[in-house]
């Protein structure tokens, strides 16, 4: 396994690890890390869908924002992702510079245009 | 048939309770045939069943596994390495995205075996060992089985298999040997793995004689709990919870809700412990395969539900153990909503001595046992009358049908 468990720093860039695969489930999502074989579930479907949108955002808190997660939520969708993180299911990346950023049609889409 | 609707939100143990779409993980039984006769088998196995899977049927099953993104089964039989496709199937499992944890009593893992499962990513063994010492475990799977169980063991550590696992059915007879399980499997770089004794299969035969007594089951709780996050127990022992503490893992009955078992011929069953007709969900030969069978079997819709009444709905220590196994209740023939055999606030023992004397546990009528005795057949039922190994060792004409 190249990558390590690493702090969750909210302002940084994040994305799904790309090892691994996230089940759709009724209450959320079953989350499967295929390196650590490790299994995680999400527990409710706005948090599936933030989690699939990290990688379209320069940073968590834009994430949060673009999926219109109200603000007094934050601090426990951050408590979320840094347990994901802690378990590799989550993974930092490299930010793609502000001005070549691109926004790709994600799940949140719809939440940021609105 | 009940549909209930699921809550939105709340606790994780209660949505698994309405099911999910696909199992967390489930037992694939991949063969009836085994070579050892263990007293205590969930599956009554021995001889291999003429209507088992085939290879393409079992690399559908996988395919099918894949597209509902099941990503680990655990593998057992009977003896699923006897299987000639057992090699070719878990390169294809885990080809597909499906993980295999298989169990095994070892007699395959020959160290080249070992050296190719050191190298296959995404594999798991579990050598399975029911005494720390070659006495205890004999008793119970063979004489012999001690030899070749820690020979493939061998065989893993020196070939550098990481995190294989020592898989013990804890009973009356090695549940003082933990200490010493936890010895013998640090010392070949393994981890322990400790699971409960059911009366399914032949388990219900030994079962009055081999299920740990009240003083062990408290002694087996202290030692989980501390012991608990180096000791893994497929959350076995949920109903222990009831002694006070929850014990690390779901502490639910994941059958067919979070878990299931597809035996050797393909019927669906809620789980590994429970083949039985009364929870036979469907086979995946029938139309819609695994998938139909798991999402639309009326059986386990009626799992998914939780429990509101019976006797134990009644008690404090509900939540702690959900009134622990199904599979335990039904095989020692009392209702499934009400204690467990083995319910540690000693409910159970009232209800199995309460139990009409007449009325006979359910028993499986599927019975794969080997006709007779195989080498090294075990003792705990004392010794078996062997029949000699060609006919004229006894008399001439024993054994021709002279007319």
């Amino acid at each position: 396994m190249a990558t390590t468990a690493v702090a969750f720093d909210p302002s940084r860039a994040w994305r799904k690890a790309r090892s691994v695969a996230l089940r759709p489930e009724p209450f959320g999502a079953l989350v499967y890390h295929f390196g650590n074989r490790k299994l995680s579930f999400l527990k409710s479907k706005p948090l599936v869908a933030v989690v699939e949108a990290l990688a379209d955002h320069p940073d968590a808190v834009a994430t949060l924002v673009a999926c219109g997660v109200p603000e007094s939520q934050w601090p426990a969708y951050e408590r979320a992702l840094a347990d994901l993180a802690r378990s590799q299911m989550i993974e930092e990346r490299t930010p793609v510079p502000p001005t070549t950023r691109r926004l790709a049609a994600g799940p949140c889409t719809e939440a940021e245009n609105a | 048939m009940t549909t209930v609707e699921r809550p939105v939100g709340g606790r994780l143990i209660d949505q698994f309770e309405y099911g999910l779409d696909a199992p967390i993980c489930l037992t694939w039984e991949l063969t009836y045939a085994c070579n050892l006769a263990c007293v205590h088998c969930l599956s009554s196995s021995g001889r291999r069943d003429p209507r088992e899977l085939s290879t393409a049927e079992a690399e559908a099953v996988i395919d099918e596994l894949q597209r509902m993104q099941v990503f680990y089964v655990n593998v057992g039989g009977g003896e699923p390495t006897v299987r000639p496709d057992f090699w070719h199937l878990l390169d294809y499992a885990v080809g597909h995205d499906v993980g295999v944890k298989f169990s095994t009593n070892g007699i395959k893992l020959d160290k080249a075996r070992a050296r190719q499962l050191a190298a296959t990513d995404y594999v798991d063994v579990q050598i399975s060992l029911d005494g720390a010492t070659a006495q205890v475990n004999d008793r119970v799977r063979g004489a012999g089985s001690f030899a070749t169980a820690t020979r493939a063991l061998e065989n893993l550590a020196e070939a550098g298999m990481k995190d294989f696992k020592v898989s013990v059915v804890v009973t009356r007879e090695n549940a003082g040997q933990l200490d010493d399980f936890k010895a013998l499997t640090d010392r070949y770089g393994a981890q322990l793995r400790i699971t409960r004794l059911r009366p399914s299969g032949r388990g219900a035969d030994v079962w009055d004689q081999l299920h740990p007594t009240q003083q062990q089951q408290r002694e087996l709780y202290q030692w989980l709990l501390a012991h608990g996050d180096g000791v893994l127990t497929g959350d076995s022992f949920f109903h222990l919870s009831a002694f006070g503490e929850a014990l690390p893992g779901l502490n639910l009955c994941g059958a067919g809700r979070v878990v299931c078992l597809i035996d050797p011929v393909g019927d669906v069953y809620a789980c590994p412990f429970a083949i039985h007709e009364n929870f036979l969900a469907g086979n995946v030969r029938d139309e819609g395969g695994f998938q139909r069978v798991w999402r639309s079997s009326e059986l386990f819709a009626d799992l998914r539900s939780p429990q509101t009444g019976g006797a134990c709905t009644q008690c404090g220590h509900f939540d702690a153990c959900r009134g622990g196994c199904m599979a335990a209740k039904f095989f020692t023939g009392l209702p499934l909503d009400g204690p467990d055999p083995e319910c540690v606030q000693g409910y159970g023992e009232a209800a199995l001595a309460a139990r009409d004397g007449s009325a006979v546990p359910p028993r499986s009528p599927l019975d794969h046992s080997h006709t007779r005795p195989v080498r090294g057949q075990p003792t705990l039922l004392g010794m078996p009358a062997l029949p000699p190994a060609k006919i004229c060792d006894e008399s001439p004409l024993s054994g021709l049908e002279l007319r």
